[in-house]
């Protein structure tokens, strides 16, 4: 425990090409980019199901089934597929970020769909009768009222996608992996160890500022009844939905 | 196709172990959850602290964890029971919020009846409100099972044998076929955990079968 | 009504870490007779047979699978357990303490490195006797076959051509423009990095850490990530690709003579006798084509093994 701190708290640790705070921002935008694509296909494709009710049965076996496929298996077998179509550093970055995007895609879509689906049919027929057309019903009451599980769909995928993006170092790219891999093969346990906890600092950093947002975002018209039995029946129906 | 069906009984025991170093953590992790939810339930102030710490457990990446587990244990390096705790750990990342929210989310007047009916909270844990979590619960398990399946392969890094062998024999030879077979075998077995859980919830809940329906609980 | 909230998330840094400790602590605790219940079925003690383990690496998987092949054949009850992690995993399994395994195809110059780093030799002999002098106790190593499987620098045969490559040396004046790839622990060895540096003046403008002479390396090379990587000297892939190893006339990389590695307990007179037969029939012609069925023809190991074993009259 002691070498962990010694190696983490080691200014030297923390500076250059290879530094600490250089494998925390690659390993910030590995993350990002995947949450962002994987928030930009399933986003739009939860409201859509949610607020058609079409394709349901579709969307709950598709997030389950992409949950199933091991995040190891898949980055082999991409890497060894579209790998060599791709040149320089995309050819283990894409392939990359695709596992990311395939672990972050379920959590959005359950937490998209099942955050319109649990939309008051009250609050739907007042939409309605107020004279709303479909569209207006789904962005003025259905989207900000599935905020709080669209947000919470969205903490769960950065959860794990950060949590996963240390894969990015067991192709050869950086990241907090690199000092899981790094530490391995010279057998360096403080700074395997030290590289776990950065990992995990950083998932709790990560949410902490995703649940301040989340805070700012959701309207206080929802969040300002709710007690904590709502909140608790909220997170259950994203994880009922999944 | 030639290579799986020359494999089918390596794929075979390796499926079958992976279902057990998916499987024991997911029943132990449940086992453990349970008393922490209820906990979390009992004593308010352990909610936060609870969900959130075993939260970040899940963050955790699994390799080190494979990896670190016998230093912390004291176990050999090719132990399956690395493999084991390590996976109970992550269930019970994915699970104590669960169970918590799950025991939380039965009614306060349920509760309050089962206490005027003389029950004990330990007895009306058990037949009043584990019966009604079992639902929720079950969603949570699904998840985890699923979970489960898939980190369980990272543990071919460590020479522990299961459907993740077939991943680093295949990247190592550049041989898409054991790959692909450890891909779909990983699914199937995920789907097979799914069935039994929503069987076994079936079981556990007659209720929601005979009464009207109630919706989609889980 | 309890009426909190999670707004308390500013106080629950430290109690969190707390819990996780707590956790992982009581978690162990309780999960112990239970998990041995359910996972120890396949689990081997210390009786019976004898265990042979291999590193994750196709060609030592083969050599595993020749040398269990071999003592099966020699009435030794044996068992395998292929495919264990990186040296600095799998040499683990071998400490008094764990002893999960009993032998490994090794290789002397790497192993001598392993147990002591820095050392002078890099004849065959020289790194044997080094090696046999750094090993702890409870390990031996059998007799050396001449088969060996050397860290090589390699490039694509247009980077050779366009630099005029033939030797290690005559990357010294455009190392600078190129990036070397190998495995992360290069970065700081003396065969690595400071050694090319030393050794030869070649200063590359950029190190990549992938694997150790695997697939991402190949694959680097290939596709341009690296302009140089380091393969090992019997990867088939060398030939099938058409890619070129550069000349090592210094001979900055050490020997590299395949060696079985036996924890000393469980050696006998049988299991020397039967590897070291082993040891005297493979060579690195030979090794060099079965590894070729195994990665490029996609055969298993265990096949490959018994072909070469049969042929050799060893089983």
């Amino acid at each position: 425990m002691n070498a962990v701190l010694t190696w983490l708290t080691d200014g030297a640790h923390w500076q250059g090409y290879d530094g600490i705070l250089q494998r925390t921002w690659e390993h910030v935008w590995y993350s990002a980019i995947a949450l962002a694509i994987a928030a930009a296909l399933a986003i739009p494709l939860g409201l859509w199901v949610g607020h058609t009710g079409r394709a349901r049965f579709l969307a709950v076996n598709l997030t389950g089934a992409l949950r199933a496929v091991p995040s190891l298996g898949l980055l082999f077998a991409s890497i060894m597929v579209l790998g060599s179509r791709l040149d320089g550093e995309l050819a283990t970055l894409v392939p990359t970020e695709l596992v990311l995007v395939v672990l972050a895609v379920p959590p959005i879509l359950a937490g998209a769909y099942a955050g319109v689906e649990q939309v008051d049919a009250a609050a739907r027929d007042a939409a309605r009768g107020m004279g709303m057309r479909g569209s207006e019903v789904l962005f003025k009451v259905e989207l900000p009222c599935a905020l709080p599980l669209i947000s919470s769909g969205l903490r769960s995928a950065a959860l794990q996608v950060v949590a996963t993006a240390t894969l990015a170092a067991a192709v050869g790219l950086g990241g907090l992996g690199r000092f899981l891999l790094d530490g391995l093969a010279v057998r360096d346990y403080a700074q395997m160890a030290g590289g776990a906890i950065l990992v995990a600092a950083l998932a709790l950093l990560i949410d902490l500022v995703a649940s301040t947002l989340q805070r700012v975002v959701v309207s206080p018209g929802l969040t300002g009844k709710t007690d904590r039995r709502d909140n608790a029946l909220r997170r259950l129906k994203t994880t009922a939905a999944s | 196709m030639d290579w799986v069906l020359g494999h089918l009984d390596d794929i075979g025991s390796y499926t079958v172990q992976h279902a057990w170093l998916a499987g024991v953590p997911l029943v132990l992790g449940l086992l453990i959850a349970v008393p922490l939810g209820w906990l979390s339930r009992q004593y308010n102030w352990l909610y936060t602290p609870l969900v959130v710490g075993t939260g970040l457990l899940y963050t955790i990446p699994s390799l080190a964890l494979f990896i670190l587990m016998p230093l912390l244990l004291g176990t050999t390096i090719l132990d399956p029971l690395n493999v084991v705790v390590a996976m109970t750990i992550y269930t019970l990342a994915l699970l104590v919020r669960t169970v918590a929210d799950a025991l939380r989310s039965v009614p306060d007047s349920v509760t309050a009846s089962a206490t005027a009916m003389g029950l004990r909270p330990l007895r009306r844990l058990f037949t009043v409100e584990l019966p009604l979590a079992v639902p929720v619960i079950s969603a949570g398990m699904r998840v985890a099972a699923v979970s489960n399946v898939s980190i369980v392969s990272v543990a071919a890094l460590i020479g522990v044998p299961q459907l993740g062998s077939l991943f680093t024999d295949g990247f190592q030879r550049d041989f898409l076929d054991p790959i692909v077979s450890g891909l779909v075998a990983c699914v199937v077995l995920a789907l097979l955990f799914d069935l039994v859980i929503v069987a076994a919830t079936r079981l556990l809940t007659p209720w929601l079968r005979t009464g009207a329906p109630t919706g989609r609980a889980a | 009504m309890k009426g909190t909230t999670v707004k308390r998330t500013a106080l629950l840094t430290s109690l969190a870490a707390t819990a996780v400790l707590g956790l992982a602590g009581c978690g162990g605790g309780e999960e112990d007779p239970l998990a041995s219940d359910g996972g120890d079925s396949s689990d081997s003690g210390g009786g019976g047979s004898v265990v042979i383990g291999s590193a994750n690496f196709p060609e030592n998987a083969l050599l595993a699978e020749i040398y269990a092949g071999a003592l099966g054949a020699a009435g030794v009850e044996t068992e395998t357990k292929l495919n264990i992690g990186s040296r600095e995993v799998y040499l683990k399994a071998l400490e008094p303490g764990d002893e999960s395994v009993d032998i490994f195809p090794e290789y002397t110059g790497v192993l001598r490195d392993y147990f002591e780093p820095g050392q002078p030799g890099t004849a065959p002999d020289e790194v044997y006797d080094e090696l046999v002098a750094s090993l702890p106790e409870y390990l031996k190593v059998l007799e050396p076959s001449s088969a060996e499987d050397k860290d090589a620098v390699v490039v694509t045969q247009e980077t050779a051509d366009e630099y005029s490559l033939t030797e290690i040396g005559d990357l010294a004046e455009v190392a600078g423009d190129l990036t070397l790839g190998g495995p992360p622990e290069w970065k700081t060895r003396e065969t690595g990095v400071p050694g090319l540096e030393k050794v030869y003046g070649v200063t590359f403008g950029d190190f990549r850490a992938l694997d150790a002479g695997g697939p991402l390396t190949l694959n680097a090379l290939l596709d341009g990530q690296v302009d140089a990587g380091n393969l090992f000297s019997t990867d088939p892939n060398i030939a099938a690709e058409d890619l070129v190893v550069l000349e090592d006339p210094e001979a900055l990389f050490a020997a590299q003579n395949v060696v079985p590695l036996v924890r000393t307990e469980v050696l006998t007179d049988d299991i020397e006798n039967t590897l070291n037969e082993v040891s005297a029939a493979l060579d690195t012609d030979k090794l060099g084509d079965l590894v070729t069925r195994v990665v490029i023809d996609k055969e298993d190991p265990e096949d490959v093994a018994e072909d070469f074993l049969t042929d050799e009259g060893l089983n």
